[in-house]
């Protein structure tokens, strides 16, 4: 299967390593992965805060570059939500019906891509560590993403899986939300870091590397004991990685 | 005509409001474990509802029937209730529902009322307009009663005293009740309330109600409550005036079946309210010998008309999305600067008295969904803050670094090659931002090392391999 990758503007940017572990674990299952040069963003930032013109422009884009790609796979929750939830609606304002139509069904987060497409749950990962996970509110409530990551987690050889106590409880990063509202948002991060610090977890991970660098940020300022790693990065790992 | 939610145009913004609540560590601690008990109870009542998503569905096409025929539903409600002896008025805004209210008790020469269970009166600010003409409005919710004495706003739309615990409340009854001594228990504290309210249920002549429904078939009212308070203000007094927003509405006494399942299993975790009072016009030797309503608009007919958000009037006011919200969760129901709090606060107060005084609540969400999940009669809140927030930006609402931020990240979003440079420029600004920190991010958070190499610039030196 030809894979083309959206890697996301802040992925690309800030967490490469997101990007080389989705290619690594794609390849290693046998398929082919394209980058297309001329991806930027999907917009969200723009829609979520309000700057409608500018999030059309941006997703006129996204249509153009992948609309005869095979298959869209990205590393991010939000992301897709972003193309499942508001493309269609916003398609119609910028007489992209069908093509948004079309493109919708091809668009793939990663874990969801390897479990609903590719069918496999083992991806032949090797991580001997203990691991907590979370669950960004796009993967849960808009991507319906059920136990999805945590069947490939616990696929993991070495893995110790450990549940996240109020897991379905915002972090507090939402995009813009976190500089406007910053007080509120470092309140709601505290729960969850303490949360993960309940786990007794070495690693935290999950699909938003959004909410990972929320998260983690917190926990290096506070010196937890935990880190955050995206899923992506637990599923590339290979015995002698560590 | 002006339109006004309360005191909420006078408002602090969300974040400056939240950030003095954030230090109150009593207070949200209080928050915190009541929204939890409620939100625990909601669940187990909810999730033992086989068809809960269909009622959902049930609840929101009535509602959506009901606000497209709003008109006619409204006008077949003053005819059956004015045939069954009501008197309905009609009031455009808080000042004309205020002085309708006024005039009534007036021109029976009273100077007392009792109140039960109305957030439009909280909305018009009536007890305001009631004390400045020398009448006394009595609360007899208990919330109420602990916020009318301790000089206190509501935190919660169900539950309006819930950032108050048991010592502060008994303190609160000690000091206004003239008690030399009173009990810790619970049980004390509502005895107190008991003794205090019971004698003026018995001799106020005049009662005021809000309304959880209203029959546009029958012209019947319906207000459903846990304490006993409610069905003394509707039957004990002479004269009974309720007052609701005009989207109180529902068609057919038989839709009552959806929502008297939908509300009590969402807003306190109860199977069916303890009191449920149902009554039609005026029904002689027994209750209120005259009974008034006022249909209050106060900006519901502005809402109506934007068809993207018309459907945050489908509001039952259970407040499952307060419990649900983690944004309320830290701050509680003051920082929202209404008497519509959390999420549907959010979204409300804007719309009914207009932008300029709120621009700052649609962006007080995290976009999370938990309110969404919930809302027993499905209002999409996350798109409805989203279409607000992008007419705060159309309207120029928006900080200009903001909106030159957005226009340069627009701009460099737009083409691979623009945003290549661009990432260079974050790269050459790694140590800065490392030593400075990124404003409004860095007080309680680091950034993540910013990494030498992109991963489009990984991909090409892969490709050249």
């Amino acid at each position: 299967m030809l894979i083309s990758l959206f890697i996301t503007c802040y992925n690309d940017t800030l967490f490469p390593g997101t990007g080389k572990s989705v290619v690594r674990v794609l390849e290693r299952l046998g398929h082919t992965v394209e980058f297309r040069e001329a991806q930027t963003c999907c917009g969200q930032m723009h829609y979520n805060t309000g700057y409608h013109p500018e999030a059309v422009t941006i997703m006129k884009k996204f249509v153009a570059d992948f609309l005869d790609a095979e298959i869209v796979c990205i590393p991010s929750s939000s992301c897709v939500a972003m193309i499942r939830d508001h493309y269609p609606k916003m398609a119609k304002e910028a007489g992209l019906e069908k093509e948004v139509a079309e493109l919708v069904p091809k668009v793939f987060e990663f874990t969801e891509f390897l479990t609903d497409k590719l069918g496999v749950t083992d991806v032949g990962a090797t991580y001997p560590h203990s691991v907590t996970m979370h669950t960004s509110c796009h993967a849960l409530r808009s991507l319906d993403c059920g136990d999805r990551p945590q069947r490939l987690l616990k696929a993991v050889r070495g893995l110790d899986y450990l549940e996240l106590p109020a897991g379905d409880q915002c972090c507090g990063f939402g995009g813009t939300f976190a500089i406007k509202n910053a007080e509120v948002s470092t309140a709601m991060l505290s729960e969850k870091m303490r949360s993960v610090l309940d786990t007794g977890a070495e690693v935290c991970t999950g699909s938003d590397n959004s909410c990972l660098m929320h998260i983690g940020g917190g926990l290096t300022r506070q010196r937890g004991t935990a880190r955050c790693v995206h899923i992506a990065e637990i599923l590339a790992s290979e015995e002698g990685d560590q | 005509m002006s339109i006004r939610v309360g005191e909420s145009a006078q408002a602090a913004t969300f974040p400056k409001a939240a950030k003095k609540l954030l230090q109150n560590t009593q207070l949200r601690r209080n928050v915190r474990r009541a929204t939890d008990t409620i939100r625990g109870k909601r669940d187990k009542v909810v999730d033992e509802m086989p068809d809960w998503q269909a009622l959902r569905t049930a609840g929101q096409q009535i509602k959506k029937r009901t606000l497209r025929n709003l008109d006619s539903y409204l006008v077949q409600f003053e005819k059956a209730c004015t045939a069954a002896g009501g008197k309905v008025h009609w009031a455009r805004d808080a000042d004309e529902a205020n002085a309708i209210i006024i005039g009534i008790i007036q021109s029976h020469g009273q100077k007392e009322v009792i109140k039960v269970k109305t957030m439009t009166s909280d909305e018009t600010r009536l007890n305001h307009a009631l004390e400045a003409v020398g009448i006394e409005p009595y609360e007899t919710d208990l919330a109420d009663l602990i916020i009318q004495l301790g000089h206190d706003k509501p935190s919660h739309i169900v539950v309006p005293a819930l950032h108050k615990n048991k010592s502060e409340i008994r303190q609160i009854f000690m000091d206004t009740m003239g008690l030399k001594e009173l009990g810790h228990a619970p049980e004390d504290l509502a005895a107190a309330a008991r003794n205090f309210l019971r004698e003026r249920f018995l001799r106020v002549k005049v009662g005021f109600s809000g309304a959880n429904f209203a029959v546009a078939e029958t012209g019947s009212v319906c207000v459903v409550e846990s304490e006993g308070n409610g069905r003394m203000c509707v039957t004990l007094p002479d004269v009974l005036i309720t007052m609701f927003g005009v989207e109180k509405i529902v068609p057919s006494f038989d839709d009552l079946e959806v929502f008297l399942q939908l509300l009590p299993r969402s807003a306190t975790g109860e199977r069916m309210n303890p009191y449920n009072s149902i009554w039609t016009g005026v029904t002689p030797g027994d209750g209120p010998k005259e009974f008034h309503v006022v249909l209050l608009d106060n900006g519901r007919t502005k809402v109506l008309a934007d068809e993207e958000s018309r459907e945050t009037l489908h509001c039952i006011r259970c407040a499952a999305c307060l419990n649900a919200c983690p944004v309320y969760r830290q701050t509680g129901g003051h920082a929202y600067g209404s008497i519509y709090s959390g999420p549907i606060g959010a979204i409300l107060t804007p719309q009914l008295q207009g932008m300029e005084h709120s621009t700052s609540l649609p962006y007080a969400s995290s976009l999370c969904g938990a309110c969404y999940e919930v809302c027993p009669v499905k209002i999409n809140i996350p798109e409805i803050l989203i279409h607000l927030r992008r007419k705060i930006v159309e309207s120029g609402g928006a900080a200009l670094t903001e909106r030159m931020g957005m226009a340069v990240a627009g701009y460099t979003l737009a083409d691979s090659s623009r945003l290549g440079k661009a990432q260079k420029l974050v790269q050459l600004g790694r140590q800065p931002l490392d030593a400075i920190g990124l404003p409004g991010w860095s007080a309680a958070r680091d950034l993540p090392t910013i990494p030498t190499q992109t991963f489009r610039e990984w991909w090409k030196t892969r490709g050249a391999k």
